[in-house]
């Protein structure tokens, strides 16, 4: 059982809402994985739908590379629609 | 206007709840011990499913004696032979896949007879069918797919579920076989008899085991006897650790 691989579990909590990355857990195969997916993370009526994804296949970004990746685009506030004058008709957007 | 509840009634209600509790309490055995966390969880999250319809039937039972019984008194204080589950049930879990090997072939039953049991004219057996029967079909995948798993995985989970299989064989068919309160809601139309879910119950063994690689079973002994209150040596150790609040605590609430 150890060599069970990890499994990354989504969790739709909502129809209409997105698959939200709620933890990982042991399975031997996919079937196994979302069973187990339904009996630890919707146990108490957390979801309507259930993805799961070997963790091996998840690439992440590089926590070293934070400043490179995200801090240029921290002056760029053009980039916010915020330059805008709506007009009131509009109503909330 | 009321009739008097059929005695045959009371008491299949009752076998039904006796069922549910002793194989929910035997899930619940695992509970901190399954081989691992992921499955631990799912046998409890069967045991808890079972046991809240043993609830449903010991409230519907408890009703329609209507002597002041609860369904606590049911479940906690009633000795070994006034218990009428199938002897199926009160089996020990044993390994893995003799804990699975119960429940499947539990659960092959289960669930074609609580289909049936949909369009029962008694509106509180039809309740109760219409609540398990989503629950239940759950545990059938469950168990079959675990069947397949362990048959069709490596030499050490094949022996191990092909020897499991064989031990539970034959307290299969006593599901399937009438007793006489049984026979009397069938011939009153309450409940289906065992030749309208047979098949079924028949080809998901079969076809299971045969996807998994084991070798059906020949072994011809029928173990019968649960429903007339005549049971394992197994049961009565249960019992005593299931109710041993209430006989030595008598009245406990918490």
């Amino acid at each position: 059982m150890k060599e069970w691989p990890l499994w990354e579990v989504f969790i739709r909590s909502r129809n209409g809402l997105d698959h939200k990355h709620v933890g990982s857990l042991h399975a031997a195969d996919w079937e196994m994985a979302i069973e187990n997916a339904r009996d630890v993370y919707t146990r108490r009526n957390e979801g309507v739908s259930i993805w799961v994804v070997e963790s091996k296949y998840i690439h992440a970004s590089d926590p070293e590379e934070q400043d490179s990746m995200f801090e240029s685009a921290r002056d760029k506030v053009y980039r916010h629609p915020t330059f805008y004058d709506i007009p009131d008709e509009v109503g909330h957007m | 206007m009321n009739q008097p509840a059929s005695p045959s009634l009371f008491q299949f209600v009752l076998y039904m709840a006796d069922n549910c509790l002793v194989l929910g309490h035997r899930l619940g055995e695992w509970c901190g011990h399954g081989p691992v966390l992921e499955q631990d969880i799912a046998m409890t999250n069967i045991s808890l499913d079972l046991i809240g319809q043993a609830r449903l039937y010991y409230q519907y039972a408890a009703e329609l004696e209507g002597k002041g019984r609860t369904e606590d008194d049911l479940a906690y204080l009633r000795s070994e032979r006034e218990y009428t589950n199938a002897l199926l049930v009160e089996l020990p879990n044993g390994d893995f896949a003799h804990t699975i090997a119960r429940q499947f072939l539990f659960d092959a039953w289960h669930l074609p007879f609580l289909k049936t049991m949909l369009s029962s004219p008694d509106p509180g057996l039809a309740d109760i069918a219409g609540k398990a029967v989503k629950e239940v079909t759950y545990h059938l995948k469950w168990s079959r797919e675990w069947v397949l798993r362990l048959g069709d995985g490596t030499e050490e989970s094949q022996l191990r579920m092909q020897v499991a299989l064989d031990e539970a064989w034959m307290y299969r068919l006593e599901l399937l076989m009438p007793a006489p309160f049984e026979q009397w809601l069938i011939d009153a139309g309450v409940i289906a008899g065992p030749d309208e879910i047979r098949e079924e119950w028949e080809r998901t063994i079969t076809d299971t085991i045969r996807e998994a690689t084991l070798v059906l079973p020949e072994d011809p002994a029928v173990q019968t006897g649960g429903k007339t209150g005549i049971h394992t040596e197994h049961l009565g150790h249960m019992l005593a650790d299931l109710q041993y609040m209430q006989r030595a605590y008598p009245g406990l609430e918490w």
